[in-house]
């Protein structure tokens, strides 16, 4: 191929690639240009930056006092650490039982925990509501907990599996002839050496857990309970004719998972090249 | 091994040790609702909140009776089209652009890559919301922006109308998710072996049609996977048309999915009262629809696929 054919084809790839880039990225940063614009500017000129004199963050002044958004975030950030805790250690639990022992009935096993990676948890939610109120959970975390911890499991259990079986079995043999419980031996030797795919899976199951909508609408709907995400829906149809109070409630929504995502995006890549998901 | 000769085992209760924890949550809270519901929905309320059994009556109402039937074919047609959506322009331009991104010598690929799946990690309540601004006739952005480019007359408020709302909704969906397809198919390009590629550089294949012969029918088992995880995804999705219509799917029902005519009837909204059997009923048939395009894949197309081993 001739050079000059060459600098044509990688040119039109950043062309076209730029153009996605803006695509996907332009609504947000329109939203957050907009958050710190007065009234007027909003609607005068959307597109443009604020300046000196339409900067304006009333709209955060809005949210703050209004909302009870540090509450949303502290039962967000309860939920979702809690749930990720149970999920990867329940998870590498059962991986490793099923990764390193063989005892009849393991295939089967493996398979029963994996039906639940293609059907989703939501389909019995009727079951679960009726559960979690005969047991005095609705409105508390416990409730979406539970839920999140069963429903990472499997996908937790089917990628750490795979990392499990490649965990020498040289170390894990030595470490038996050093008299080591079979307990030590996950903990201390088996759980270190899968850290990055338990980092990977993390992220995995983080992700749907903050966004979720249908569990905290239907099992936490309390004041006292409510996560960032149903909160900010509610706050945002409360407040749909402020503008100014709208704009800066999606910043504040935007902000710390984009921060997240950029400091775990090599995580996340990294796993998904590797063929977690595979 | 000498101890598998052993007479008696003795039992080795690390094992269950380590399996209880995780199998009794998935258990209660996942497999045991699940059948939960599935029985729920043979059953009505009956005189002084008892339960009675129906057998299959709410079947029958739910499919029979025109109030019923109405709305839950609306949104089964509605459903298939938000999925037919997805598979038409989501995935297509998830695998354009994982080709382009796995060109080799690609300057700034992880920077487009970062770039590209944002929006994938923003939540429904964010990207609805966002979207709802963006289009809005009252704040001008959407139509400002065609003026510009000439096409001002093409403008129209494609959420509130029932030609085009669940359409509009459909592709909001693609240009939040279209980054994971993107991942998986450029995962799957990058591990084509070099020594493939050069084998069809050496026959004169290069460009456009080594993507057609000899890339695609290697990633086919991977588009393969991505449809059935849009399959499955579109299916039980409810947040978005929540967050941007409301519980009523509107206008006039005509974005109701699933999802959506799911939450209805179990919770009810304004003047209908929830029924948790009728619920029940709805969940078991979205159940039997997943089940049978996840069994459909598993064992027709998935058995078909040839894969290729490096």
């Amino acid at each position: 191929m001739s050079a000059r054919a060459n600098i044509l084809r990688s040119s039109a790839a950043h062309a076209i690639l730029i153009a996605y880039t803006i695509l996907a990225l332009y609504p947000v940063f329109l939203i957050v240009i907009n958050s710190m614009k007065s009234r007027r500017a909003i609607f005068n000129d959307p597109l443009a930056l604020p300046t000196r004199e339409t900067f304006d963050l009333v709209g955060f002044h809005t949210v703050l006092e209004q909302g009870n958004f540090l509450l949303y975030f502290q039962n967000s950030l309860i939920v979702t650490v809690a749930s990720l805790f149970f999920a990867l250690l329940f998870g590498a639990m059962a991986a490793f039982a099923l990764a390193e022992y063989r005892f009849r009935g393991n295939l089967l096993m493996g398979l029963y925990l994996a039906l639940g990676i293609m059907i989703p948890i939501r389909l019995g939610t009727v079951a679960i509501l009726e559960m979690m109120v005969a047991a005095n959970l609705v409105n508390t975390h416990w409730a979406l907990i539970l839920v999140y911890t069963a429903n990472g499991l499997p996908l937790a259990v089917f990628i750490l599996s795979e990392f499990m079986r490649q965990v020498s079995d040289d170390l894990k043999n030595a470490a038996r002839i050093d008299g080591l419980s079979e307990y030590r031996i996950f903990f201390t030797i088996a759980l270190p050496l899968v850290r990055p795919a338990l980092a990977t899976v993390a992220v995995f199951t983080m992700i749907p857990i903050w966004n979720d909508l249908w569990f905290p609408l239907i099992l936490a709907p309390g004041e006292g309970t409510k996560t960032l995400t149903l909160g900010s829906q509610i706050f945002l149809g409360q407040y749909v004719t402020n503008w100014n109070a709208v704009l800066a409630a999606l910043t504040l929504a935007i902000f710390p998972v984009v921060v997240l995502y950029l400091i775990f995006s090599r995580q996340l890549i990294r796993g998904i090249t590797r063929g977690a998901v595979k | 091994m000498s101890r598998s000769r052993a007479p008696r085992r003795p039992i080795r209760w690390h094992i269950a040790v380590f399996l209880a924890p995780a199998l009794i949550v998935y258990t209660a809270i996942m497999i045991i609702p699940l059948f939960g519901t599935l029985n729920l929905s043979l059953f009505t309320r009956g005189e002084g909140n008892t339960r009675e059994f129906v057998g299959l009556a709410n079947f029958a109402t739910l499919f029979g009776d025109p109030r019923w039937s109405g709305a839950f074919w609306n949104a089964t047609w509605n459903n298939l089209w938000f999925f037919i959506i997805h598979m038409l322009v989501q995935n297509p331009i998830g695998i354009a652009l994982a080709a382009i991104l796995s060109s080799p010598r690609l300057r700034f690929a992880a920077f487009y890559r970062t770039a590209i799946f944002i929006p994938a990690i923003l939540s429904f309540v964010i990207v609805g919301f966002v979207w709802r601004l963006i289009l809005s006739p009252l704040w001008g952005v959407a139509p400002n922006m065609m003026d510009a480019i000439g096409l001002g007359n093409w403008f129209a408020p494609w959420l509130g109308q029932e030609s085009s709302a669940l359409t509009t909704l459909a592709l909001i969906s693609v240009w939040q998710f279209v980054g994971i397809p993107m991942m998986l198919i450029y995962a799957a390009l990058l591990s084509i072996p070099d020594e493939v590629l050069e084998a069809a550089e050496m026959d004169g294949i290069t460009g456009a049609s080594q993507f057609w012969k000899i890339k695609l029918p290697l990633i086919l088992p991977t588009i393969g996977i991505i449809s059935i995880l849009t399959f499955v995804g579109n299916f039980n999705a409810f947040d978005l048309i929540y967050v941007a219509q409301g519980a009523l799917a509107g206008p006039n029902y005509s974005t109701d999915i699933l999802g959506s005519f799911l939450f209805r009837t179990f919770f009810g909204f304004q003047l209908q009262l929830g029924d948790p059997h009728m619920g029940a009923t709805v969940a078991t048939v979205m159940f039997f629809i997943i089940l049978a395009g996840v069994s459909l894949y598993l064992f027709g197309i998935q058995t078909r696929l040839r894969r290729y081993q490096f």
